[in-house]
Parts: C-alpha cells; sequence; structure tokens
C-alpha cells in the first residue's frame, strides 16, 4: 500500500481505475438486475418477493465493506502513518452509509410480505442499524475533525472500536435465532438453489465495482481539494 | 398479497440511490479536480 503512498502515484492509478470500475460494474450490476428480475425461477416458498435478493445481499455485503475499509485505513493511519489513509476513511463512509441503508430499507420491504411485518428488533436488523449510526457518527466526528485542521486520529481511534460490530452482525443470526433467517452462503457453500443463485453473484461483482469506483471518486476529490487549499495558502503568504 | 409493488418498491429505491451516489461523486470529483487545474493554470 505505500506505493500509493505518493498522491501523484495514485491518481496515475486511479483514474483509469475509476473509468474501468465503472463500467465493469455497471454492466455486471444491469445485467444481474435483469437477471434476477426476468431469468430466475420464483422461490417455491417466498414466491416472486425472492428477487428482491439480489440487491439485499450486495447492500449487505458493501454496507459491512465500507466499515472493513475505514478500520483498515484506520488501522494504516494509526500504525504506519500512511498519508493517503485517513482519505480513503473518510471516501469509504458515504458509500458505506448508503449500502447500509439501502441493507436495512431493502430489508423492510422484503421482510412485509416474507414475516408480515417492516421492522423486528431481531438481533441482525438491530446491529446493521447499529452499523448505520456509526457511520452517521464518523462522517460527522472525520468532517468535524477535518474543518479544525486536525490529523484524523480521533476519527481513526471511532473507525477502529465501530469494528467491533462487525464480527456481531455476522454471527448475530447464530447468536439470538429469532425472525432473520441463518447463513445461506458460508466460505464452503450455500443452500440456495443453483437455479436462483447464479445472478447473485453478478449483483455482487457489480456493486462492489460501482462501490469501489465511488470510493475512489471521493479519493480524488478530496485530493483535488486539497491542491486548491495548499496552493491558495502559498498565494496568501506576504 | 400481490408481490411485485414490494420488489419493484426494492429495486426503484435501490437504482435511484445508487444513481445519485455515483452522479454525486463524479460531479464533486470533476468540479474539484476542474478547481485544481483551474489554480494550477493561474
Amino acid at each position: 500500500m505505500h506505493a500509493f503512498a505518493n498522491p501523484a502515484r495514485f491518481l496515475r492509478f486511479a483514474m483509469p481505475a475509476t473509468k474501468w470500475l465503472l463500467a465493469i460494474g455497471g454492466v455486471l450490476t444491469i445485467a444481474g438486475m435483469i437477471s434476477g428480475l426476468t431469468l430466475s425461477p420464483p422461490d417455491y416458498l417466498q414466491g416472486e418477493t425472492v428477487r428482491i435478493l439480489y440487491i439485499h445481499v450486495p447492500s449487505a455485503w458493501l454496507g459491512m465493506a465500507g466499515w472493513i475499509g475505514i478500520a483498515g485505513a484506520s488501522l494504516s493511519q494509526i500504525v504506519w502513518r500512511h498519508p493517503l489513509a485517513a482519505i480513503a476513511g473518510r471516501a469509504s463512509a458515504l458509500p458505506g452509509a448508503t449500502f447500509a441503508f439501502l441493507t436495512l430499507a431493502t430489508g423492510s420491504i422484503w421482510g412485509r410480505p416474507a414475516w408480515g411485518t417492516w421492522w423486528e428488533w431481531d438481533g441482525r436488523l438491530t446491529s446493521m442499524l447499529i452499523l448505520f449510526f456509526l457511520y452517521l457518527g464518523y462522517i460527522a466526528l472525520a468532517s468535524a475533525d477535518r474543518e479544525r485542521g486536525g490529523d484524523g486520529r480521533i476519527a481513526a481511534i471511532f473507525g477502529l472500536i465501530g469494528a467491533v460490530n462487525l464480527p456481531i452482525i455476522h454471527y448475530s443470526v447464530l447468536w439470538w435465532r429469532t425472525l432473520h433467517q441463518g447463513q445461506s452462503i458460508t466460505l464452503t457453500g450455500s443452500s440456495i438453489a443453483p437455479a436462483l443463485l447464479w445472478p447473485l453473484p453478478l449483483t455482487v461483482i457489480g456493486f462492489t465495482g460501482l462501490f469501489a469506483a465511488v470510493v475512489l471518486m471521493l479519493m480524488r476529490k478530496e485530493l483535488a481539494h486539497a491542491k486548491v487549499e495548499a496552493r491558495l495558502r502559498r498565494t496568501a503568504r506576504p | 398479497m400481490n408481490p411485485w409493488p414490494f420488489v419493484t418498491a426494492a429495486y426503484a429505491l435501490t437504482i435511484g440511490v445508487t444513481v445519485a451516489l455515483l452522479l454525486g461523486a463524479w460531479i464533486g470529483m470533476r468540479r474539484a479536480e476542474a478547481a485544481a487545474d483551474e489554480i494550477k493554470r493561474r
């Protein structure tokens, strides 16, 4: 990662990467959603509502991945003092919060026909709601720290502490067996029928590409702002 | 219960929010980079 410590070197990578991620992510996301809506069969139990799976699962993965990014960037900032780490952490927060919100919203919409309720204070739903609030806290803390000219360490510490919630979300369906179903997809396999499962990797990879593109665009925006601020400071000197 | 209003709402919300996120990030980046280029040229 220290190869990208130099912002100029990072931008040489980020500029073409943004376009490729947008293109590949866009194509895979659209293909996955069309396949999920039209080509895969309805579930024998849930019927057509199972199609929400193809947007709910990628949202849940990215809601958590955003905080993994914040925690990794925070560690990199505190331990190795990587110059781009604080920017990477801040850039992961908005897309992470957006996908955490989409997880809660699509889950709620799915819950009404599947469970008969929009919301339940179940372990998985509650820990995901906490993650969304953690994102809001991180965004507020990071922007306040930046406005005061801080080095971002307070936000980084908050990013590391907030990572405690990630295993809670992951294992919540095992620890508290309430309304949310258990794990359908693990590292060793899936309990979902292959006929239903195949569009899911398309949307998971597609949305991940779009998420990464957003992170790079927000990092490029911050670097450009920093350039303008540095130039203005230089010209303002007597 | 007709499932399609729920499926449609979930997809419409996801597409709308994702497009808004992408557009917001793209426009913000282009404006910031244009301002950086402009100040460099001065």
